[in-house]
Parts: C-alpha cells; structure tokens; sequence
C-alpha cells in the first residue's frame, strides 16, 4: 500500500473536474448564466442610457453598476447549479460510487466546492468585464453619450466583486445542497436565503428594525461589495463581504460535520 | 478477508442488523443469504463505511474500510445498478473514479473492455439498458483490481447470459486467491456460486457454514413410502425421532429414518413398497426450516 497508489486531495480535486466537465448540462448552464449576464447588462446599459438622455435618470453610480445588474440572474443560474453538482450524486446514487473511492468524505466536499468555485469565479468574472465594456460602450453612444471606466471609483471593485459574490453564492448552493441533499428543496432554500428573504424583511415596516436586519441578511451583506457611491442602508463593501462570507463559511462547514456523520 | 465483529446497527427503534459476527475467508465465493430486509444490504453498506454501525466493527484486510489509503485497490463494490449520473458516459464515470486514485485512463478502457461495453464507453449513461448499467457496475468494482470483491444483488436485471458471465467471474477472483463476498435473496443462485454461506435473518446469523451443511443441517433429508398397507407399516416404522405424515391412503412421508433403514423394515415385516424415494429439501425449504 504506497502513497503512490491512495487517494490525495489533488487527485480528488482532478477528479471533481473530470465530473464538473463531464456533464453537458454543466456546461449550458454555465455558459448561460455568462451570457445572460452579459446580455442583461446590455440590455440594461441601452435602458439606463435612454432614461438619462431622456433626463428621467441621474447618471451616478449607475454608470458603474448598470452594466454588470445581470449577476442578479446570473446568481440564480449558478445557485441552481451549486445545488445540482451534489444533490445530482445523491438523486443518481453516484454518490456511494463517490464516497467508497473516498471514503473520508471530506476531500470530496473541499474538492467539489474548490473545483466549482474556482470555475465560477473564473466564469463570471470575465463575464462580468466582458458586460462592463460592453455595457460602458452602449451608454457611450447612446444619445446622453455617458460613461465610466474602470478608473471611475468602485468601478474595478464592482467588476471584480460580481465574480467574488457569484463564487460565494455557488459555495453557499453547494454547502446546501450537502446539507438538504433533495434538489427541490435545497433550490428552494438557496433561492429563499438569497432572493425571497430580502423581500420579506424589506416589507417590515423601518420601524420595526426591518432597514436594521435587512443589511446584515447573507445576500445584501454580499451585495455590498457590488455598490458604487454612497450608501446608507447597506454595510460598508469589505465588511459586507466578509459578512456573506462569514455565513457561507458556517454553512460549509455544517455541511462538512453533516457528510461525515450521515449514512449515504 | 473481511472480519465483522458484533456488528449491529440500529434505525430508531428498529434493528436492522444485530450483532453479527462473521469471516468472510479468500480464495472462495461467499454467498451471503437472507430474505429481502434480513440486514444484508445494510451490512455491506456497513463494510464501505457508508454506513455507521451503532455498535461493533467491521474490518477489510486487517482495518476499516476508511482507513485504507487506496481503498479501491483493496475493496470494489457492486452496490446498485444506477450509482452513476446519467447525463455522463460510462468512460467520465470510472475517469473520475479512477483519478481519486490515480489510476491511468487506458485501465478505464481495459475494464470497460473488460465487461462488454467498450463500445457504447462515450455515450451517455443514461441511455444503457439495466444489464449495461450493472455491467458498468462491474466495471467500477473492478477499476482497482482490488482484493476483495462486495457484491450486492448482482444478478439483478442481467439477462441469462449476464448472469452465467458473472458467476463465473466471481468464482474466476476468488480462483485467483481474492475474497468474494456476494448476497443475494436467491437460494438457487446461491447454490450455483458459493461455498459457503453466511446465513442471516432479521439481522441476525442464523448460520456460518458450507453450502452441503447447510443444507443438512437445516432440514434433513426425508423420504417418500408408498405401499398397499400404509396404516400397518405406519406403526412398525413408529419410533423416538421418527415422524411420519400420512399423505395419501397409500403414501407416508417419513423423516428420521435412512430409506436403507426403510427398507430393510419393509423385507422383515414383509410389507411390499411399491415406491421408495429419497426427497432432499431445497434451499428454499431448507431456509424456512431455519428462520421460521
């Protein structure tokens, strides 16, 4: 029995690429999750741009976080995925072939969420500048004939933070989907976190601290990062982000403590 | 070798597996033989370390499952048809399987040559037939060329020549000094494969033995008279540990008794026997002997 032969963290690693590459769907539903976040910033930059020269719109921050608004549904698309890498092992039964080549369990977790973050990251970050650029380039031949750069203020943390947000929104989806295992119900736990958890404390009326418990929920802590210009109801970016990463953290690691104690 | 010790797990308030110790030895075939939700599954899942036992151990080759740093080169396991995606092809399936242990891509060829699905290799999974996918199966269990060798089930939606092909794998590994470890709810496949058997019901042993033993032990052999004077020879046969059973005016069934012994009370009390057979119980008949 060598080292030569045994299971190693890089070669789990090389292996949760050989699985994360392998799925066509994976692939489509990355590549859609690039584009539309490309093209709803497009979309949104030709809009923004119209309201402006229209003068319904100050140009603002929006010059800087207009473009890149798509990672709003990019989020979804990569929770959704997030969650399908690992409940797709346990709904196909894939995940005893998985656990008996590593039976410690916990490489195959770390090496999931490295490989998918890594990915993400990479992904949506160039979408990201690709949408910036693009978007930029829309609003400056529109008729109000505005811009920013990357030299704008927050305009280089916006871009970047869009790729450092999506990668922890698919970390969170994959700790989830540990965690619940059904892919219905971490979906809809990934999406009710992030999306409708929000909206529900947003209804409560400010007096009744909802503006207070608002800003440190996961998503808007994480959002922060993705502002530009003065903000009031939001944490600072930094200290948001690290706040949504914060929770993720936690969440991974109940999901770690949950996979090595749960029958599979 | 396999080697449970006192291996017990518990659901709740149900026991599905109790204490259960046993040796599972190289070199022959062990069948392992229980009606469905006898614990067989539960065990094996137990030997992975898929599952936890609530109390006891279970080691393979001298330690659990979990501690062996190559554990695919010590254990393959066939657990269920459908443990992979069906959206990747057989070939991505073992890939990534293999590369945990870094084991090369042309050994994922040579298995999937191996069990008969080199061709359909890079077509998605989800489009092979049930005996393709216990094939590919197959194909992961023996990905490590590991020493002992977990079947659950295996012949499960194999077609006939599927289920004579691993028969004779199974008894070809434990040939070349291998341990097998094979379960299965069905006597007569048992039969066809093992030597020995390990015997559980409701999650407890109920034997450890060879085949033929088994067999003897469990239910012996009982015989069939058929004579013209059934009521007297009833009562001439009539003894300690005899029964006999009156199955028609001229038939018996007796037990106890060799037809030799038979026989030879026939001639000395001058009864004709008409017929005189030996019945020897089925695994089946055997297995209801034991559990019920």
């Amino acid at each position: 029995m060598t080292t030569a032969n045994g299971v190693t963290q890089l070669r789990v690693l090389t292996a949760e690429w050989i699985k994360l590459r392998s799925l066509r769907s994976t692939r489509w539903t990355l590549a859609i999750a690039a584009v539309s976040m490309v093209g709803l910033g497009m979309l949104l930059s030709w809009s923004f741009a119209n309201r402006i020269s229209d003068g319904r719109s100050q140009a603002g921050a929006g010059l800087v976080t207009v473009p890149v608004r798509g990672g709003i549904i990019a989020q979804l698309v990569i929770g959704v995925l997030g969650v399908l890498i690992v409940s797709g092992e346990y709904s196909s039964g894939t995940i005893r072939a998985s656990l008996a080549a590593v039976p410690r369990r916990l490489p195959m977790l770390w090496a999931k969420a490295a490989v998918f973050g890594t990915t993400v990251l990479a992904t949506m970050t160039t979408a990201s500048f690709v949408a910036f650029f693009a978007g930029e380039e829309i609003m400056h031949r529109s008729p109000a004939h505005v811009s920013a750069s990357l030299s704008t203020p927050g305009a280089l943390r916006v871009v970047i933070g869009i790729g450092l947000y999506l990668t922890l929104v698919a970390l969170f989806a994959v700790a989830v989907a540990t965690i619940v295992r059904a892919t219905a119900a971490a979906i809809a736990v990934v999406a009710g976190v992030l999306l409708v958890l929000p909206t529900l404390v947003s209804l409560l009326p400010p007096d009744l601290l909802g503006t207070d418990i608002a800003r440190y929920l996961p998503s808007n802590a994480g959002a922060a990062l993705l502002q530009a210009g003065p903000q009031t109801d939001m944490l600072t970016p930094w200290t948001g982000f690290v706040l949504f990463g914060l929770y993720v953290a936690f969440t991974m690691l109940l999901a770690a403590r949950l996979l090595q104690r749960r029958d599979v | 070798m396999i080697e449970a010790h006192g291996l017990t797990r518990r659901y709740g308030g149900r026991t599905a597996v109790d204490g259960l110790t046993f040796t599972v030895r190289p070199g022959i075939v062990t069948g392992f033989l229980g009606p469905n939700g006898a614990g067989k599954s539960t065990t094996m899942r137990m030997i992975l370390g898929l599952d936890r036992p609530s109390a006891g151990s279970v080691t393979v080759n001298g330690r659990p499952y979990a501690q062996h740093c190559a554990p695919l080169r010590e254990v393959g396991a066939l657990l269920e048809a459908t443990a992979f995606h069906a959206g990747r092809s057989a070939f991505d399936h073992l890939h990534a399987l293999a590369a945990t242990h870094g084991i090369p891509r042309r050994r994922v060829a040579e298995v999937l040559d191996q069990v008969g699905l080199g061709e359909v290799a890079h077509r998605r999974a989800g489009g092979l037939s049930l005996g393709m996918g216990q094939r590919l199966g197959i194909a992961a269990m023996l990905l490590g060329d590991p020493r002992t060798l977990l079947l659950d089930e295996p012949v499960n939606g194999l077609d006939p020549e599927g289920i004579v092909w691993i028969r004779n794998l199974m008894k070809g590994m434990a040939a070349t000094g291998r341990t097998v470890f094979v379960s299965s709810h069905l006597l007569g496949e048992m039969a066809q494969t093992a030597e020995r058997l390990i015997v559980v019901s409701r999650g407890t042993l109920i034997a450890d033995t060879s085949v033929a033993e088994f067999l003897q032990r469990a239910s012996p052999a009982r015989v069939q008279v058929r004579t013209p004077q059934a009521a007297r020879f009833s009562e001439l046969l009539a003894g300690p540990g005899v029964t006999i059973v009156k199955l028609a005016d001229d038939r018996l069934d007796v037990g106890g008794l060799t037809s030799d012994q038979i026989g030879q009370a026939a001639t000395h009390h001058s009864i004709t026997l008409l017929e005189l057979s030996v019945h020897h119980p089925s695994l089946e008949e055997a297995f209801m002997g034991l559990t019920s």
